[in-house]
């Protein structure tokens, strides 16, 4: 398998003095609409929120769609635990996601964007709105008719689910909908709508600055460019790095964790855990094991169990309820470890609990509910001794 | 815009439907039932139960068989081992979280999670009971509405009812995850928020959640008790609806096995609710002249027209919540049922020569918003409780049960005299466009001296299931004492369901509308599609209901409310003329504006 080395990388924060965000906007702009989106396709960049879906691809079909109205959305509800990567685009870099959220309005005909802010980060409300304002008098003073709005959630994590975000901003209970109609057709007001991740909306900007070959010549097949990583947990280095796609996780923990790390948590609550012996194998990319930026580190002090159980308390109050085998599964996950734990099940209750959660993976409505399964299976079938014990 | 034809495959069969189609209904056409919950046909899709999940070859995911259409080329499987494991996970973690005490649940043998329980669950118990750690929540504060939340499934079918049919939303989804659950405006018990009572999402739940506050043993008691006069009163739409939950198909008609079963069960005398409707007729076809005379002829301002109809209980309380401005607009009249308590106390029972405080008036009602109606203060014209006890026609099914009778067998009977005649004209009150085709077949000869001049009496304009309907007639040939109507065109509505009620009184509150008349059910259908009517319910069953009216109407001898000889012979008696001094005493009444939170 194609395989990369840790590297540093430092695209999204550099700030190029000779070629400012909005200079790659009108260089840009001189483009057509399908030059970039091929160039978006070229660059083999695919959304970095987590589900990895060709950002290329999206504005096509959302191009393709035949609208008056369509919209351009960035979401920025950066709710998944560990995942602080986007916060900090948000307040160093807000010029680049402003920029790729015009270009891709100009490239499917969007008229309106806007930014859905996570409610816990609405201490960057007023000066993203300083730079917001700026930016839209800039996009007035070249009469390019599209401006930019922000909107503040309301602290729920499922409204990071493209849908239920939808029905937040439409002032409705954020509940994820039925899918088909993906938002490219359906979306914001039900109209045709790309939403794209902080991060993504930033490197759609730095291809349009740099190329899609400098940039695809960054990362594996699979996986093009670089990412944005929230380092936590157990390590002497926590923050934010921006790292080449397609590393194992042997060169990830030799960097930031020590001898002793025994798990990475790759993805958040929502992603997969990696024990010590498989750090070699696990490549860190769309290949291997995706992620949105979470990598918690754990040692040796700390209990599996415990570890799962937090991840199970919060899917628990986090799903939102609507469909059964989320709003149930997660409550019987929970009670069900605690049961073993408690003596009460015995060890094979965990059997059918991981049936439960293929279950929950392929019969949820959202990926909330579809994803438990992948802390559950990965940190049982690692640590199954620390669960029962 | 045509719509194409798309081809797939569901269990290996070729089918090819219209494109939209979802796979529910295009493996219905194949007969092979996909389970549902969360699925009516009254409502908007929700696919929220995931009991309806099928296999699509290819696909990550299960799909929601309510909620996809079909795409060319599909390939689906309704019991593959994934969907079989998956559904019956789904029974299983529904049933962990329901408060399943089944023998002692009013829904017993009704239930829809029980029927999939008794089909996909077997052996052991897989999950861990989560009831013991819910919040029991048994709201009991409505004299019409239970709601117990450890019954709930969170299908939300009974949120899309109040919003989508009724336009009401006493019924939300609160919190969520574990917590979510389904409540009133800041957990307010159910009789303190804007719930009218209509009782629809009760036809729609699923399980035991919501169902009528029933007095079944009360009603018992009083047939039992030798010093009670009880005497029950049978609302038009339950003769063409209680054997549905006796074994009969819906569109049957029971009215003659009806009165039997009654009899049978110890009632002192069966009346008809028919009768009050003809005297309904009488009372607000005259208040609707008088108004038109003082507004045309007299331009008295303080009068206010379009008059609505004031029969459906749910849409009174709707109004008193919902547009109080319009208050003034509603006639005066009293509901049927309401009528015939206040005369069955007073004028009957005198007639009889019972005392009225221990004469006992029970009411066989489509309806559950009645049972709040009876309970209104100022329902007590006899110097009694005018109305004692409310029953739906489901109870009263359930009474017919444990009385042991065989309700198929039954000879028809006649209703006792007198308040037991009725007309065609009166039955029709069952069905959207029943009250004005009865008033305008009464209002028209009055003023006219001839019939309305439509085929066979019946109006057609403003029956069937269209949300608003509208109709015109032009008085011709008015009688002297009526020439300021001659060559007027009357202008009438008609609307069911409240959230078409809602759309019909924006329009009369922008001043957009130019009605002189206005007819509103607070439920879809009228009276037979109720909220106490038989479950299930669905837009064919309430079709086959209507049908049922109007033949009854048909098979009528009298068909017009004012040739009904008994009302004739109560107003010759004791009311003396319509809106009459006796009347307004007995048979009017007043509303009241009440918050919408």
């Amino acid at each position: 398998m194609e395989q990369k080395h840790l590297k540093r990388v430092d695209l999204i924060f550099e700030w190029d003095e000779k070629n400012p965000p909005i200079q790659v906007l009108d260089e840009t702009l001189q483009k057509t609409p399908d030059a970039i989106i091929l160039e978006m396709i070229d660059s083999g960049l695919k959304g970095r929120g987590g589900a990895g879906f060709p950002t290329g691809l999206k504005w096509k079909f959302t191009r393709n769609e035949d609208s008056d109205i369509k919209y351009v959305i960035c979401n920025a509800d950066e709710g998944e635990p560990g995942t602080f990567k986007d916060r900090e685009i948000l307040d160093r870099v807000p010029e680049k996601i402003f920029t790729g959220m015009a270009i891709c309005g100009y490239v499917i005909g969007a008229k309106e964007g806007y930014i859905y802010l996570r409610a816990e980060y609405n201490f960057l409300l007023k000066s993203l709105q300083q730079k917001l304002d700026k930016f839209n008098q800039q996009l007035k003073d070249r009469q390019i008719e599209f401006t930019i709005f922000l909107r503040s959630g309301s602290g729920a994590y499922v409204c990071g689910e493209e849908s239920a975000l939808f029905e937040s901003m439409e002032g409705k209970r954020g509940e994820p909908r039925n899918k088909p109609p993906y938002p490219t057709v359906a979306g914001y007001n039900s109209k045709p709508t790309v939403i794209n991740n902080v991060e993504t909306l930033v490197y759609t900007c730095e291809i349009c600055r740099m190329g899609a070959d400098k940039f695809k010549a960054l990362g594996t097949s699979d996986s093009r460019g670089s990412k944005v990583f929230s380092v936590s947990g157990d390590t002497t280095k926590p923050g934010i790095y921006e790292l080449e796609l397609g590393m194992p996780l042997k060169d990830f923990i030799d960097e930031f964790g020590d001898d002793d790390a025994k798990a990475v948590q790759v993805g958040g609550a929502s992603g997969h855990c990696v024990p010590r012996k498989k750090f070699n194998d696990t490549i860190i990319g769309f290949e291997g094991i995706p992620t949105g930026g979470s990598m918690m580190i754990f040692n040796s002090s700390r209990s599996m169990y415990n570890v799962l159980h937090d991840y199970l308390e919060f899917f628990t109050e986090e799903s939102c309820g609507q469909c059964t085998p989320c709003r149930v599964g997660c409550q019987q996950l929970l009670k069900g470890i605690e049961a073993v734990k408690k003596g009460e099940r015995p060890p094979s209750y965990l059997e059918d609990l991981k049936k439960l959660t293929l279950t929950m993976k392929i019969a949820a409505k959202c990926g909330l509910g579809q994803s438990v399964a992948n802390p559950f299976i990965s940190i049982v079938d690692n640590f199954k001794e620390e669960i029962i014990y | 815009m045509s719509k194409y034809m798309v081809n797939l495959k569901i269990n290996n069969i070729p089918i090819s439907v219209e494109e939209g189609t979802t796979i529910l209904d295009a493996a219905k056409r194949l007969n092979f039932h996909i389970p549902t919950l969360c699925n009516h046909p009254d409502l908007s899709v929700a696919g929220n139960c995931r009991v309806c999940v099928v296999e699509v070859k290819g696909a990550r995911l299960l799909a929601a068989s309510c909620a996809t259409p079909v795409s060319e080329g599909m390939e689906v499987f309704t019991n593959s081992e994934k969907v079989r494991i998956a559904r019956k996970h789904v029974v299983e973690l529904l049933l962990s979280e329901h408060n399943a005490d089944c023998t002692k649940c009013f829904k017993n043998g009704h239930c829809e999670l029980q029927e999939l329980a008794s089909e996909y669950r077997y052996g052991d118990h897989i999950f861990i009971d989560l009831v013991p750690f819910k919040q029991k929540f048994l709201d009991i504060s409505s004299p019409s509405i239970t709601k117990d939340t450890s019954k709930c499934i969170r299908c939300q079918r009974c949120v899309r009812t109040c919003a989508e049919l009724q336009a009401v939303s006493a019924l939300a989804v609160v919190h969520k995850g574990s917590h979510q659950t389904i409540s009133t405006f800041m957990d307010k018990p159910m009789n303190d928020v804007v719930c009218t009572n209509c009782g629809q999402c009760i036809n729609r739940c699923p399980t035991g959640a919501l169902y009528e506050r029933n007095y079944i043993e009360d009603v018992w008691n009083a047939i039992y008790d030798p010093n009670k006069f009880v005497v029950v009163q049978t609302a038009p739409a339950t003769r063409v609806a209680v054997g549905e939950d006796l074994g009969l198909e819906p569109g049957h008609r029971v009215t003659g096995k009806m009165v039997a079963a009654l009899k049978k069960m110890g009632f002192n005398k069966i009346l008809d609710t028919d009768f009050t409707a003809d005297l309904t007729i009488m009372e607000e076809g005259t208040e609707l002249l008088t108004r038109l005379k003082k507004a045309l002829v007299d331009k008295d301002e303080t009068v206010k027209l379009p008059m609505m109809t004031s029969c459906s209980p749910g849409w009174i309380k709707f109004q008193e919540h919902m547009f109080p401005d319009l208050l003034p607009n509603l006639s005066t009249c009293k509901s049927p049922q309401q009528m015939f308590g206040s005369l069955a106390k007073t004028y009957y029972a005198d007639k009889i020569n019972i005392k009225a405080e221990n004469m006992v008036v029970v009411s066989i009602m489509p309806c559950t918003a009645k049972k709040f109606e009876c309970n209104r203060p100022e329902m007590r014209d006899s110097g009694f409780k005018d109305v004692d006890y409310v029953l739906t026609t489901r109870e009263l099914a359930m009474m017919i049960k444990q009385a042991g009778i065989e309700f198929d067998k039954l000879e028809d009977q006649h209703y006792d005299s007198i308040l037991g005649e009725s007309t065609g004209a009166a039955v029709i009150f069952g069905a959207t466009g029943g009250v004005m085709e009865a008033a305008l077949r009464t209002a028209y000869e009055i003023v006219t001296g001839s019939e309305v001049p439509f085929a066979n009496l019946n109006i057609k304009p403003v029956r069937g299931m269209e949300g608003v309907k509208e109709a015109s007639i032009k008085i011709k040939n008015a009688k002297p004492e009526w020439s300021f109507l001659e060559g007027v065109e009357m202008n009438v509505a008609v609307a069911h369901g409240l959230a078409n009620a809602k759309k019909l009184m924006e329009a009369v509150s922008s001043g957009t509308a130019n009605y002189h008349f206005i007819e509103i059910m607070g439920c879809p259908g009228g009276c037979i599609g109720g909220g106490g009517q038989p479950i299930p319910t669905s837009p064919e069953i309430r079709r086959k209901r209507a049908e049922a009216i109007y033949a009854e109407d048909m098979g009528m001898d009298i068909r017009k409310s004012h040739e009904n000889p008994e009302v004739v012979e109560v107003y010759k008696d004791y009311l003396g003329h319509p809106c009459g001094h006796q009347s307004h005493e007995l048979l009017h009444t007043h509303y009241v504006e009440r918050k919408r939170y």
